[in-house]
């Protein structure tokens, strides 16, 4: 039930286990001790700063470059949120995601089901076509996409320029989302779709009621693999949205230059667009774990 | 018996296991549609228009390797591209000093230690959750000569002599946009390292210790040559991301990569070759780029892999 490659990473940090207790206190352990501990500090320093920055006020700011918020001012925030046009780029970042990643999950997930499970004359050819996506850079058809995009706005005026953006996101997960999720449905034992079929159960309905439930883990896996770059993504938005539907990193293109010096104001929209990765990441490893664990204990 | 054998694995039923072709373009055609529409058409047409002569959107007819030739004689695209390939180049070969090199450390370092594992795996990788927009501004205000973190600290522990101007010097420029690349990326190298690290047999370091081997050559002579494989996979990883890099260098320096050209790679070229570009060829002549990144990527990548493939075998 549970991925197999969980099971491997757990089974190898167990075998390394029982080598840690001997031999290891001696000088150069407190060396690398304290190297991989500074190091960490180097890691989460200019993040701190970030945020510490994005609370102080500007003549703070410019007084002491380094310093603690000891007087928290939330007014960077607001002035971002909306003489930053944040407010914009917020919902246009959450709207553009989250119907990218839902629409790529959904068509991966319905590809992925025969792909794994069925016996059909060009399966391993349409297999590779869409493992083949998994190595092609597709920002090298950003102009071809440009005029594909613009070509269908014009046929279609009816329909927002964000839903082809939509679509260009979703065909990008596509192939990594299809290769992961063939492999969970090719894990599942027969069994359980015989029996289904022996209770009547039509297709649609194995695949809706027994299947999907069955991959829910790898689902949220896939779901947070395409979630990441998509809400990080500038590249697309700038070359075919115009600037009141522009997302997150790339409406900060544009406020850093309207905002050139006001650094506190800037770190708070640096922070503004980090945030949901991380309540995101704290959300899902949640998820994650209770996934695993429910797959577990049956 | 092997067709007795595929008879079983099938799952039976409903059409012997054969579903029909109705039920199956209906759960394969969604996903095909979207990923041949909007991945695969637009790269292969990108290689299409490669070979015609345009003048704005209008095709004005097959211009063989001609766009090709552009990018090489025609002023400045000529310039531009070969000193983009070379900051690449520096860009590649930075990162795996800096980047790859202390991922190796960290990974070896963390393998040993016991206190802290967890937490410090996690501040490692960290930063690379961020956008690397997000990072490129980050640092771009971090590394302000005046107003800066960097600086301010450096002058706090009295170092103030070594405070520079970051990214507006040509000379410095380019080294701070790899060395903060490598600030976000470093653990990845390092997680793969440590996987390919718990995945040694404890015997092995054992047996070579009775031996009477020193620390240090255990680590070279038994845990680096099995970590070859590894060593294989990140680098091509690095070659790949390094080419490809514009996200961050935009951030940091611009669509222009300045100052003055000095941090300009084939990301940004190719940017502004397609967006940015008076010529009424800009079509012709970005496609007639994206091909070549293309191929270069595609071939090193290749030959890379053979290349390691071949230093694996001779050590079996």
């Amino acid at each position: 039930m549970t991925s197999s490659t969980l099971t491997v990473g757990e089974r190898s940090t167990v075998a390394a286990r029982p080598r840690a207790p001997r031999r290891r206190i001696r000088v150069g352990g407190a060396a690398s001790v304290i190297l991989l501990w500074v190091y960490a500090l180097a890691a989460l320093a200019p993040l701190i700063i970030m945020a510490f920055n994005s609370l102080r006020t500007e003549q703070d700011l410019a007084n002491q470059p380094l310093g603690l918020p000891l007087h928290p001012d939330f007014g960077n925030y607001s002035r971002a949120w909306s003489e930053g046009n944040f407010s914009t780029y917020f919902v246009n970042s959450v709207v553009i995601t989250v119907f990218s990643v839902v629409l790529g999950t959904g068509v991966s997930v319905l590809a992925a089901y025969p792909l794994g499970r069925y016996r059909f004359r060009g399966r391993g050819a349409l297999s590779s076509y869409f493992l083949a996506g998994l190595m092609l850079p597709i920002r090298l058809g950003a102009v071809p996409v440009f005029y594909l995009v613009n070509s269908l706005t014009q046929s279609l005026p009816g329909v927002d320029t964000r839903f082809w953006l939509i679509c260009v996101y979703a065909g990008s997960g596509v192939p990594f989302s299809v290769f992961v999720l063939t492999a969970f449905f090719r894990q599942l034992p027969m069994e359980l779709e015989e029996a289904a079929r022996i209770d009547g159960a039509g297709e649609l309905r194995i695949f809706a009621r027994i299947m999907v439930p069955m991959v829910r883990p790898a689902l949220t896996t896939v779901a947070l693999f395409q979630f990441i770059p998509l809400w990080n993504d500038f590249f697309f938005p700038l070359v075919l949205l115009r600037d009141d539907q522009w997302t997150l990193p790339t409406g900060l293109t544009r406020f850093f230059g309207e905002f050139e010096s006001a650094h506190a104001t800037l770190s708070a929209g640096l922070v503004i667009t980090t945030i949901p990765l991380v309540v995101l990441f704290l959300v899902a490893t949640k998820q994650i774990v209770a996934g695993l664990t429910a797959g577990m204990s049956k | 018996m092997v067709q007795a054998q595929r008879r079983l694995r099938r799952p039976v039923g409903a059409g012997g296991g054969r579903p029909r072709r109705r039920v199956l373009l209906t759960f394969l055609l969604p996903a095909l549609a979207l990923y041949t529409v909007f991945i695969i058409y637009p790269l292969v047409s990108a290689a299409e228009y490669s070979l015609y002569s345009w003048s704005g959107n209008r095709q004005d007819g097959f211009a063989g390797l001609s766009n090709f030739h552009q990018l090489f004689t025609k002023y400045p695209l000529s310039e531009q591209v070969w000193r983009a390939l070379g900051h690449n180049c520096l860009f590649f070969i930075g990162t795996m000093l800096i980047q790859t090199t202390l991922g190796l450390a960290f990974a070896v370092l963390l393998h040993k230690s016991r206190r802290g594992k967890r937490f410090l795996q996690t501040a490692y990788t960290l930063p690379h959750l961020v956008s690397p927009i997000v990072v490129g501004y980050l640092w771009s205000i971090m590394l302000n000569p005046q107003f800066g973190a960097i600086n301010a600290a450096l002058r706090d522990v009295g170092l103030g002599a070594l405070a520079q101007p970051w990214r507006g010097d040509p000379h410095l420029a380019l080294p701070v946009a790899i060395v903060v690349n490598a600030w976000q990326w470093v653990g990845f190298p390092m997680l793969l390292f440590g996987a390919a690290l718990a995945g040694i047999p404890d015997e092995y370091e054992q047996a070579a210790r009775v031996d009477g081997a020193s620390s240090w050559q255990v680590f070279r002579r038994v845990t680096l040559p099995l970590l070859t494989p590894v060593l294989g996979i990140v680098t091509v990883l690095t070659f790949i991301g390094t080419f490809n890099v514009l996200d961050l260098i935009y951030a940091l320096q611009g669509s222009q990569g300045n100052p003055g050209f000095a941090t300009d790679t084939l990301g940004l070229l190719f940017y502004r070759t397609a967006f940015q570009n008076p010529d009424p060829n800009a079509i012709g002549q970005s496609c007639a780029l994206a091909v070549c990144m293309f191929i270069l990527i595609f071939g090193v990548s290749l030959a890379a892999n053979k290349v390691f493939r071949r230093m694996e075998e001779r050590l079996k």
